[in-house]
C-alpha cells in the first residue's frame, strides 16, 4: 500500500514547479501551461484525498476544477491571441499600459 | 512490484514538468505536457479514480492542448521563440518559489487523516467508480451541475465577443 504521504508530496512538487515558472517565466503561453501544471498538482491531491479518506466526494470537486479550467483556459487563450493581434508581443514584461507611471 | 511502478510515473511526472516548462519552443512545451496529463492519469488509475483518468484525457489531452497548439499556430512560432524566457532578475523570485515548495512539502509529508468517509473500496468495486460519482454528482450537487453548465457557457460567448470585436477594427 502506497502511503498517502507519497501522492501529496507528489502533488505538492508538480505545483510548485509550477509555481516557480509562474514566477520568473515571460513567455505568456508558458505561463498558461506553468497554470495547468499547477492545476494538475491540485487535481492529484483532491484525488488522493478521495481515496484514502474513503469519499468520493474529492472526485466531484476535480471534476467540477476540470470544468473550470476549461473555460478559464479558453478565455485566457482568447485574449492572448486579441492582445497579440494588437501588440505583436506575448511578452509579459512589456504588459505595462495600465501601470503608474513612477517617472513623471 | 507495484512501488517500482509508482516510483517509475513519480520520477517522470516530476522530470517531465521540469523538461517540459524549460523547453524554449513552446510547441515542445504543449508536447511535454500532454505527456505530463498521460502520467498523471496512470496515477489516477492507482488511485481507483477511473472517470477521472478518462476525464483527464480526453478533456486536457483532447480540448485544452488541442486550444493551446491552435493558440500557437495563430500566434506563429517564429515570433514567439525570438522573446526572452525569463524575468531580468528571477533569483528572488526562484527563492520564494523554492520556499514555498520546502512549506508545502514539509506540511504535506506531515498530514495524518482521520476522517473516513462512507464510500469505501468495497462499495466502489460494488457499483463501479463511474456510477458511484455519477450517483454523489446528480443527487447531492445538482445545483453544480447547473452552475457549471453556465460556467461553460459563459466563456463561450466571451470568446465570441472577443472574436467579434477583433473584426469589428480591422
Amino acid at each position: 500500500m502506497i502511503p498517502l504521504e507519497a501522492y501529496l508530496v507528489l502533488a505538492g512538487l508538480i505545483f510548485s514547479i509550477g509555481l516557480i515558472n509562474l514566477l520568473i517565466s515571460r513567455n505568456m503561453i508558458i505561463l498558461f501551461i506553468s497554470v495547468e501544471v499547477m492545476l494538475a498538482g491540485v487535481n492529484l491531491m483532491l484525488v488522493a484525498m478521495a481515496h484514502y479518506m474513503n469519499d468520493i466526494r474529492g472526485h466531484v470537486l476535480a471534476l467540477f476544477s476540470i470544468a473550470v479550467t476549461a473555460g478559464s483556459v479558453a478565455v485566457g487563450l482568447s485574449l492572448l491571441v486579441a492582445y497579440f493581434n494588437l501588440k505583436k508581443s506575448i511578452d509579459s514584461e512589456e504588459l505595462r499600459e495600465l501601470r503608474e507611471r513612477l517617472d513623471g | 512490484m507495484i512501488y517500482l511502478i509508482f516510483g517509475y510515473f513519480c520520477i517522470a511526472t516530476v522530470g517531465i514538468s521540469i523538461v517540459a516548462l524549460t523547453r524554449k519552443n513552446p510547441v515542445h512545451a504543449v508536447l511535454g505536457l500532454l505527456l505530463l496529463f498521460l502520467h498523471i492519469a496512470v496515477i489516477y488509475l492507482f488511485l481507483n479514480a477511473e472517470f477521472l483518468a478518462m476525464v483527464q484525457i480526453i478533456v486536457y489531452a483532447g480540448a485544452i492542448l488541442v486550444m493551446f497548439l491552435f493558440t500557437l499556430f495563430l500566434l506563429g512560432a517564429k515570433e514567439l521563440s525570438s522573446t526572452k524566457r525569463y524575468t531580468s532578475i528571477f533569483e528572488g523570485r526562484v527563492l520564494i518559489g523554492v520556499a514555498t515548495m520546502a512549506v508545502i512539502v514539509g506540511a504535506f509529508s506531515l498530514i495524518e487523516t482521520k476522517y473516513k468517509g462512507k464510500y469505501t473500496i468495497s462499495y466502489i468495486q460494488e457499483i463501479g467508480n463511474t456510477k458511484a460519482v455519477g450517483v454523489l454528482l446528480f443527487n447531492e450537487y445538482p445545483i453544480g451541475v447547473l452552475l457549471i453548465g453556465i460556467i461553460l457557457l459563459i466563456p463561450m460567448i466571451a470568446v465570441a465577443v472577443l472574436a467579434w470585436r477583433k473584426n469589428d477594427t480591422s
